[in-house]
């Protein structure tokens, strides 16, 4: 490092250049100003290509997921949030504890860098509240115009405790399917923040971990047989891949699925469906019959799954899956997304 | 929710539905115009609670489905003009025309954007005077005052680079030409209901007159619809042919005179081919002349081949309610939501992505 070390913010720290991605002291500079004291990086550690981590023996649950979104500071989060949590949820829909996070960043050049150093904060902040820790990253810059502002990279690695086995293979006919909160918030909050539609009051993202929860169950011997994480596709679309995956039929109680005034409006305007609109902090159970009643006490202890509620059970066994919803006039069949959902015209 | 929840009441849809049963005596076909409806009778399973006596056809009233594939390649061509922002609404974006969707060309590389309203084009035309924006207008008398209010603001603000290529079909002439045709099947409609709460319902009168059918106007929630199937077979088996308003808490008498005193000022009665129906005389609303400069075909002259013969595709018999999409054999196999074959197979509004959607796997 070459130079005096100003930790603190200056008032006009000035835009992402091509050299910020070079490699050389820009980079440096970027990493050891923005980043590390962002992530609560120790100081002791040194800086390194890798990291290395020291795990007793057992099993590992590893993934990672790539964040673009539009806009990067949204009601409910940003960018840095999600690209933290995004991933934590996916480890703790493998029953894992997370440990460790890389985080890679493409930036393009011109972004402001006190709104990466928010983006940044962000992320320690979210990794802090789980307690997972940024080990390693990469930082690239791409030219002006080849991106939007910054993409977020992030992969993960957790410990599965011994006795866990979570996956489409564990449902079973009697299972009952539980939902931790209220769908449809994050989609409709990014949709109305990119095309600047004023809902009042305004629809907030459901951006959230499920770590925690996810813990007490496993903790309190509540062994979810599946879990999935409700992002992009909604309800609708894990439900019918968990069906198809197990080999089951699932009955869905349509009022019983929790969907907010507000999401619900919002839907209605637009003509989209909340069982299919983006969540980032809701999952979806199936846990045996006799756990349903005290899985949705643990749910609904913590904040971000008070609303949680039963919406359906596993109905039977079926060579191919699918997901059947109880509606006004008969059954309706869900399918998966086609495309994206597109607003309708009248 | 207000408004809402007690139109999809499950209680008060069931006792509407023992009201029909009791009513009908004889078989009865009711065509619902509007393609909004169509989804809501499939996903709340509403036909399903119907006596079999009765059967249901689904109408042209998908604006997306019946806007014909040369409009659509005059569209592609606009687009990939130089210095053209090309504006519309999502599904728009999706329908195949003989070259190709405005999504392909925009992924070729064509400055193609999916709007909520033609005044955010009008936005996007202020805020780049560099670009010449056009908006592709499609929809029926719903949409169209938005876009004649966007002529005018672009008017009034002197805004010289945006355009329409207007696509406007109206309701009336469609419903007119179904029934004129010789082997029409249709004994009753159910009319959209937000079409009847821009334009009122005077227009159907002569229609229901001539034709002797009886016209209902309807809403689009479970027992919205529950009461105007059953008010329009009342009327059929007691040998009426009124129109009749079962949407009274959002159409009022005469409808919203501010929207259609925009669209006469900017728009005129114009011949439009409908997909599947051919050309309908003064079923279309094409710019006025005094609004000429801000038509887009006046502006840009875009030249498009003539559509490509038809392929196995049978939207046009489904359009006009003569087929049920389950028929076609290229349903759900050869032609699905990620590879339509036909736009009513793209819509959120087309019959056959209703079927695909709701039906498919329960049959």
């Amino acid at each position: 490092m070459s130079g005096p070390f100003c930790p603190l913010p200056v008032a006009d720290e000035g835009v992402i250049e091509r050299g910020h991605g070079g490699g050389g002291a820009l980079t440096a500079r970027l990493v050891e100003d923005v980043f590390l004291p962002a992530f609560g990086a120790a100081p002791s550690a040194p800086l390194h290509d890798g990291a290395t981590l020291v795990v007793a023996g057992g099993r590992l649950a590893f993934t990672t997921d790539s964040f673009v979104v539009t806009p990067l500071e949204f009601p409910g989060g940003d960018i840095g949030a999600l690209a933290v949590i995004g991933t934590v949820n996916d480890l703790a829909m493998c029953g894992a504890r997370p440990l460790s996070l890389s985080a890679g960043f493409i930036l393009e050049e011109g972004f402001a860098i006190a709104q990466l150093r928010r983006i940044a904060a962000s992320m320690g902040r979210a990794a802090a509240a789980v307690g997972v820790d940024i080990v390693t990253g990469d930082t690239k810059v791409v030219e002006r115009g080849k991106g939007d502002g910054v993409y977020i990279t992030t992969a993960g690695i957790g410990l599965i405790p011994a006795e866990v086995a979570i996956g489409p293979a564990a449902v079973r006919p009697g299972d009952v399917v539980l939902v931790s909160g209220d769908l449809g918030r994050h989609g409709i909050a990014i949709m109305a923040a990119r095309e600047g539609l004023g809902f009042e009051p305004p629809v907030e993202s459901d951006l959230a971990s499920l770590a925690p929860m996810v813990a007490e169950l496993i903790e309190a011997g509540i062994a979810p047989h599946c879990l999935r994480d409700l992002t992009r596709g909604g309800l609708a679309s894990a439900l019918v891949e968990i069906a198809t995956a197990a080999e089951v039929e699932l009955r869905i109680e349509a009022s019983a699925v929790p969907v907010s005034d507000a999401v619900r409006g919002a839907s209605e305007l637009l003509g989209l469906d909340p069982w299919y609109v983006a969540n980032e902090g809701r999952l979806v159970a199936f846990v045996a019959a006799a756990d349903a009643a005290p899985a949705l006490d643990i749910l609904r202890r913590h904040r971000d799954g008070a609303g949680a509620a039963m919406i359906g059970r596993v109905s039977a066994a079926a060579g191919r899956g699918r997901v059947l919803a109880e509606t006004i006039g008969g059954l309706r069949v869900l399918d998966l997304m086609s495309g994206e959902q597109l607003p309708r015209i009248c | 929710m207000k408004y809402l929840d007690e139109y999809r009441d499950p209680a008060a849809a069931r006792r509407l539905a023992g009201a029909i049963r009791a009513r009908v005596t004889r078989p009865w076909t009711i065509m619902e115009i509007c393609g909004g409806q169509t989804h809501s009778l499939l996903r709340h399973g509403i036909d399903q609670m119907l006596p079999e006596q009765v059967t249901l056809l689904h109408g042209p009233g998908c604006p997306v489905c019946v806007t014909d594939a040369e409009i659509i390649d005059q569209a592609i061509a606009l687009a990939a003009t130089p210095g053209v922002t090309l504006c519309s609404f999502g599904d728009m974006l999706r329908v195949p025309g003989a070259a190709g969707s405005l999504l392909g060309a925009k992924a070729r590389g064509a400055d193609v954007r999916m709007v909520y309203s033609p005044l955010d084009a009008l936005a996007l035309a202020r805020a780049h005077p560099e670009r010449e924006v056009v908006f592709f207008a499609v929809g029926f008398e719903t949409t169209a005052p938005a876009s004649a209010i966007a002529v005018l603001q672009a008017e009034a603000a002197g805004v010289d680079n945006f355009s329409l290529l207007s696509a406007h079909v109206l309701v009336p002439p469609a419903i007119a030409a179904l029934l004129a045709a010789p082997d029409n099947a249709v004994q009753g409609f159910l009319a959209a209901g937000h079409v009847c709460t821009v334009m009122g319902d005077d227009e159907y009168r002569p229609i229901a007159s001539r034709f002797q059918v009886p016209i209902v106007v309807t809403g689009f929630e479970p027992v919205d619809l529950l009461q105007g199937i059953l008010a329009c077979l009342v009327q059929l088996e007691e040998g009426r042919a009124e129109v009749e308003n079962r949407y009274a808490r959002s159409v009022h008498p005469g409808g919203n005179a501010a929207a259609q005193a925009a669209l006469r000022r900017v728009f005129v009665p114009a011949p439009r081919t409908w997909r599947g129906m051919g050309e309908i005389a003064a079923s279309g609303l094409d710019l006025a002349p005094a609004y000429a400069r801000f038509d887009a075909r006046t502006r840009f002259r875009p030249a498009a081949p003539k559509a490509a013969p038809a392929g196995p595709c049978l939207s046009g018999d489904i359009l006009r309610g003569r087929l049920r999409p389950t028929v076609c054999p290229a349903f759900g196999t050869a032609c699905t939501p990620e590879h339509p074959l036909g736009a009513t197979m793209v819509s959120a509004e087309g019959a056959c992505a209703a079927y695909y959607r709701y039906r498919r796997a329960a049959a």
